[in-house]
C-alpha cells in the first residue's frame, strides 16, 4: 500500500478506519489482480489504487508453461493483504474445495466465496452461496461472501457467519455501476458486518456513487484492468472512493427542484 | 523398462509418466516449481506442506498442484 499522494492519509484523519473480521484496513478499496496487459502493470496500478487487500484465484499450476504465472513472483504477500477467491465456482462442493486449497497456501483463513448461477450473468446462485458460507464459516474461515443486492440473503449470510457480505452494484465485468442504489442502502441499513459492494463499477464517479451510498467498501477489478490506462485509473477510484465516502459521512445538502439563491437579496441597489 | 523406473500419474489433469521414487517434495521440484508456492491435493485430500517430503508418489495417484493467479 502506498500514498504517495497523501489521499489516503488526509482521509483517515476524517474518517475510521475499514474493520473487517477485526482486521483493520486502512483503504476502503479492495482490488483483484486479474486481466491485466502486464504483469508490471498489474502491480503499479494496485499501488497506485493504495489497497491493501487484494484478490487472488486458485487455479492448476500451467506444467507446459514455461512463462511464470504464479501471481506471488509479481505481488509480495507482505505488501499486501491476500484475499483467494472461489471465482470460477457453479457449486458449493466445488466452493468449498477451492475456499480449502486456498487455505492450504499458508496465509490467511480469509475467501471471497463466490458461487455462480449463470453463466452469461455471472449472477450468484444465492441458495449454495448461503450453504457453502454456512460450512466455511464453522471451519473458521473468515467469509467474505459475493452476493445480489437482495437484502434477504445478505441477512441470511450474516447470520451464516460472513465477517462481510458483498453485494454487486451490477454484474461481474459489466461496468454498468450501481444500478440498484435503494437495495444497496437498505443491505447497509440493515446489517451489522460490513458490506462491500463487489463488481459492476466502471469508472471513478461510480465508486463515488457506491461509496455515497454508506457502504463500507467497494472491490473492483476489471474497471481498473480493463481501463486504457490502468494506473491512471488506479488513482482517480482512489480519489473517487475517498470523495464518496467523506461525502457521505458529511451529509449532503436536499435536493430539490427549485432555485434557491446563495446570495443575500438584501442590500441590493436601488 | 526396468520395474522400478516409471509410474503412472494424473498430474493436473493428464496422463503421465514420473520416475518412480519421487516424494511428493521431489516431483515438484522437478517441475522446476517452488514448493512453497505450491499447495497439493493428493487423490482428493490436500497435503499438508510439511508432509511433501515423507509423502511418496505412487503409481496410479491422482495428483493436483495448484497455485494463485490473478483474479478478482
Amino acid at each position: 500500500m502506498t500514498d504517495r499522494d497523501g489521499v489516503l492519509a488526509e482521509a483517515r484523519a476524517l474518517d475510521g478506519p475499514l474493520v473487517i473480521g477485526g482486521h483493520e484496513f486502512t483503504s476502503r478499496l479492495i482490488v483483484g489482480t486479474g486481466k491485466y496487459a502486464t504483469n508490471q502493470v498489474m502491480v503499479d496500478a494496485i499501488r497506485a489504487s493504495g489497497a491493501e487487500m487484494v484478490t487472488v484465484a486458485v487455479r492448476r499450476v500451467d506444467l507446459d508453461r514455461s512463462q511464470e504465472e504464479g501471481i506471488l513472483h509479481h505481488l509480495d504477500p507482505k505488501e499486501f493483504f491476500l484475499l483467494a477467491n472461489t471465482a470460477g465456482c457453479y457449486t458449493a462442493e466445488d466452493a468449498l474445495r477451492y475456499a480449502r486449497l486456498a487455505r492450504a497456501a499458508g496465509f490467511n483463513e480469509w475467501v471471497k466465496l463466490e458461487v455462480i448461477g449463470d453463466q452469461a450473468t455471472l449472477l450468484p446462485d444465492v441458495a449454495a452461496t448461503l450453504e457453502a458460507a454456512r460450512i466455511l464459516s464453522s471451519e473458521g474461515f473468515k467469509v467474505m461472501a459475493y452476493t445480489n443486492d437482495d437484502l434477504i440473503t445478505a441477512l441470511r449470510l450474516e447470520d451464516a457467519g460472513c465477517v462481510a457480505v458483498m453485494p454487486l452494484a451490477s454484474p461481474i465485468g459489466s461496468g454498468l455501476g450501481v444500478v440498484n442504489p435503494y437495495f444497496i442502502r437498505e443491505i447497509k441499513r440493515r446489517l451489522q458486518v460490513p458490506v462491500i459492494v463487489d463488481a459492476g463499477v466502471g469508472t471513478a464517479s461510480d465508486a463515488c456513487v457506491t461509496m455515497e451510498q454508506g457502504v463500507d467498501g467497494v472491490l473492483m477489478n476489471t474497471a481498473l484492468a480493463a481501463a486504457d490506462d490502468p494506473v491512471r485509473m488506479a488513482h482517480a477510484m482512489k480519489h473517487g472512493i475517498v470523495a464518496g465516502r467523506l461525502a457521505f459521512l458529511a451529509g449532503r445538502m436536499p435536493s430539490r427542484e427549485i432555485a434557491v439563491p446563495s446570495s443575500p437579496l438584501k442590500g441590493m441597489l436601488d | 523398462m526396468s520395474k522400478t523406473s516409471a509410474m503412472r500419474v494424473c498430474l493436473n489433469g493428464k496422463e503421465r509418466e514420473v520416475d518412480a521414487g519421487h516424494s511428493v517434495r521431489s516431483l515438484i521440484e522437478s517441475l522446476d516449481l517452488h514448493p512453497s508456492l505450491v499447495v497439493v491435493e493428493l487423490n482428493k485430500e490436500i497435503l499438508a506442506r510439511d508432509a511433501y517430503g515423507d509423502t511418496a508418489v505412487q503409481d496410479g495417484d491422482t495428483i493436483e498442484l495448484v497455485h494463485f493467479v490473478g483474479g478478482g
